[in-house]
């Protein structure tokens, strides 16, 4: 193979970031930009190793299969991968909240370590299964191969080289203090022009399709691509102080600064881990018990009903803020009606397994899929409950709200992202089954655990928060300090760690079940019981 | 007018009623006859090969 044109954009691309380090306006920029070069930089060097002189044999094109299923492959790697990063930077943080003294400054405090947690899982992890996975899926229902050629393959590593940015910049300190968009304005730049490229590639699979009807899987990701893009655009418009330097400021600013951000944090929550996963949810769920979804009419209505209500549910985030009343109400009572939709896909997800609920007991990957399902079913009954504006005066601010978002990202997006891998793994690399089937029940039992310990810990903990906070005496004065609350928390914190230490060691029993089964092995263990196959009924 | 209330008024008028014709629109075609044979071909599609 030949990359001649790969190695050109690339050495350009690493001479462009010497410049920019050279030109660099503020520190920051310039070690930022020396990232940037010695990545590129390593990037041709990789593809420089792999030119081969060999004169191309005519006609002995590069086969090529039906599906591009090799970025797909890296895809469930780097899932993995970043999963596990993830989740271990979230115990980090998790233990530097009990243990004080873990904040390493300057580099690793928790205000630098608790974004590269937050990115690390929804845009590293839950991002790269999301592209891998509708880059999976997209073919398959469109019975097409991808569209755009080596497109896919630009997607993929241009969205490791943003990750990659991210963090770094994080760590470094470089940020634009926006919840779940942090990351400054070139490296939003970067992210737009790899967004648009995914699109093309997407959509442009679904207009070649051989298959006249769009799967409705392929609706909620489609959804969640346009989605993202607008959201990502419009909350991150801001104008750098020079464009050699690593600060912006926001077009926005005030109260419209602040609703600008939570329009786009609500439905990066709703359009990112919900449309993007419950994709996820009804192409995977239907392959692994091999049954049709429940109803494939309430699947588009839960699609229409989703996407009109959730983008209203942002203001939620701004109540008893300088919002105005009227946008506060709004934001809660679309926030309510969504439980709607949000339960009518759940009970689609789990009604698929009518006829087969066997497989609960006896297909570890079915238990983690419906497992997935009802944290989807329970979180997405909590939200609205907490965008109540009595309920939020008690639980706005606390830990509650921690827990919440847990249970719906180890909960929902976690499992549901595991069973998909499980499945497609030994799809990919050809293999009977994965490693060990016995494996999957250990990670799926440590995860659920995992999680319920983190929830019900940080409900108690938001409740006491939030109860000690509007607690006063018969003065009027009120009875705690807030570093008293703080020293109150200091047992639930320990006991978060350690659930989100279950977690991360079932993540890594993924990582070594996942690794072997690529590299072909598979343990000798007794079947999980009841697991032959039984009979089917013809069709 | 002020931009804002115009966009204000239209949101709470027009753009709504636009909203609301479309996603009933969406719920009558779903319910529409032969939609069921329909959506149950659909929702054979990923089943159908690998």
């Amino acid at each position: 193979m030949k990359y001649t044109f790969e190695m050109i954009v690339l050495g350009v691309g690493a001479f462009l970031a010497l410049v920019g380090a050279g030109f660099a306006q503020d520190r920051l920029f310039g070690a930022h930009m020396w990232v940037l070069f010695f990545v590129l930089l390593g990037g041709t060097i990789l593809l420089l190793q792999r030119i081969e002189f060999r004169p191309a044999i005519a006609g002995a094109a590069p086969r090529q299969s039906e599906y591009f299923d090799e970025v797909v492959k890296y895809g469930v790697i780097a899932t993995v991968f970043w999963g596990v990063v993830g989740f271990l930077v979230g115990v980090v943080a998790a233990l530097q909240l009990a243990f004080p003294d873990l904040n390493v400054e300057p580099w690793f405090n928790f205000g630098r370590v608790r974004p590269l947690h937050t990115s690390a899982v929804i845009f590293a992890f839950g991002g790269n299964a999301l592209i891998a996975t509708s880059f999976y899926v997209v073919q398959r229902t469109s019975r097409a191969r991808l569209f755009g050629g080596n497109l896919g393959w630009f997607v993929f590593w241009g969205y490791q080289l943003f990750i990659v940015l991210a963090a770094t910049g994080y760590l470094l300190g470089i940020t634009q203090s926006r919840e779940y968009a942090e990351p400054e304005w070139y490296v939003d730049l970067w992210l737009t022009i790899v967004w648009v490229a995914y699109l093309i590639a997407f959509l442009g699979t679904i207009l070649v399709r051989k298959e006249p009807h769009i799967y409705v899987a392929n609706w909620f990701y489609l959804a969640f691509i346009v989605t993202i893009a607008m959201l990502h655009i419009v909350n991150n418009l801001a104008v750098p102080v020079s464009f050699f330097g690593s600060k912006s400021y926001s077009a926005f600013s005030g109260v419209q600064d602040a609703l600008t951000q939570w329009w786009y944090g609500h439905n990066a929550v709703g359009f990112f881990l919900t449309a993007g996963f419950l994709a996820m949810m009804y192409y995977f769920i239907p392959k692994q018990v091999n049954r049709p979804v429940y109803s494939y009419r309430l699947s588009i209505i839960h699609f229409w009903a989703l996407i009109f209500m959730y983008i209203w549910a942002g203001p939620h985030h701004l109540h008893y803020t300088a919002l105005p009343d009227w946008a506060q109400t709004l934001g809660m009572v679309f926030s309510v009606m969504l439980w709607m939709p949000s339960w009518g896909g759940m009970i689609n997800g789990l009604m698929t397994l009518s006829g087969a609920w066997d497989k609960v007991r006896t297909d570890p990957i079915v238990r983690m899929m419906v497992m997935s399902v009802a944290f989807y079913g329970m979180a997405t009954f909590e939200g609205p409950m907490m965008s109540i504006k009595t309920v939020n005066s008690l639980s706005h601010y606390t830990d509650w709200t921690i827990g919440h978002v847990h249970s719906g990202a180890l909960g929902w997006n976690g499992l549901i992202t595991f069973g998909a891998i499980y499945y497609l793994v030994p799809k990919l690399w050809n293999r009977e089954r994965l490693y060990s089937m016995r494996m999957v029940n250990w990670h799926f039992w440590l995860a659920t655990l995992g999680i319920v310990v983190y929830a019900a810990v940080m409900w108690v903990a938001g409740i006491q928060q939030g109860l000690m906070w509007r607690e006063y005496d018969d003065q009027g004065f009120l009875v705690y300090s807030f570093a008293e609350s703080v020293a109150a928390m200091f047992p639930y914190y320990v006991l978060r760690a350690a659930g989100g230490g279950l977690f991360l060691a079932g993540a890594l029993l993924m990582a070594f079940n996942v690794t072997m089964t690529i590299l072909g092995r598979v343990r000798d263990e007794a079947p999980i019981l009841g697991a032959t196959p039984l009979p089917q009924p013809a069709e | 007018m002020e931009t804002y209330t115009l966009m204000r008024h239209f949101a709470d008028s027009w753009g709504l009623v636009a909203m609301m014709v479309f996603f009933l629109g969406v719920v009558a075609f779903i319910f529409r006859p032969g939609a069921k044979n329909a959506a149950h071909q659909a929702a054979f599609i990923p089943l159908k090969e690998d």
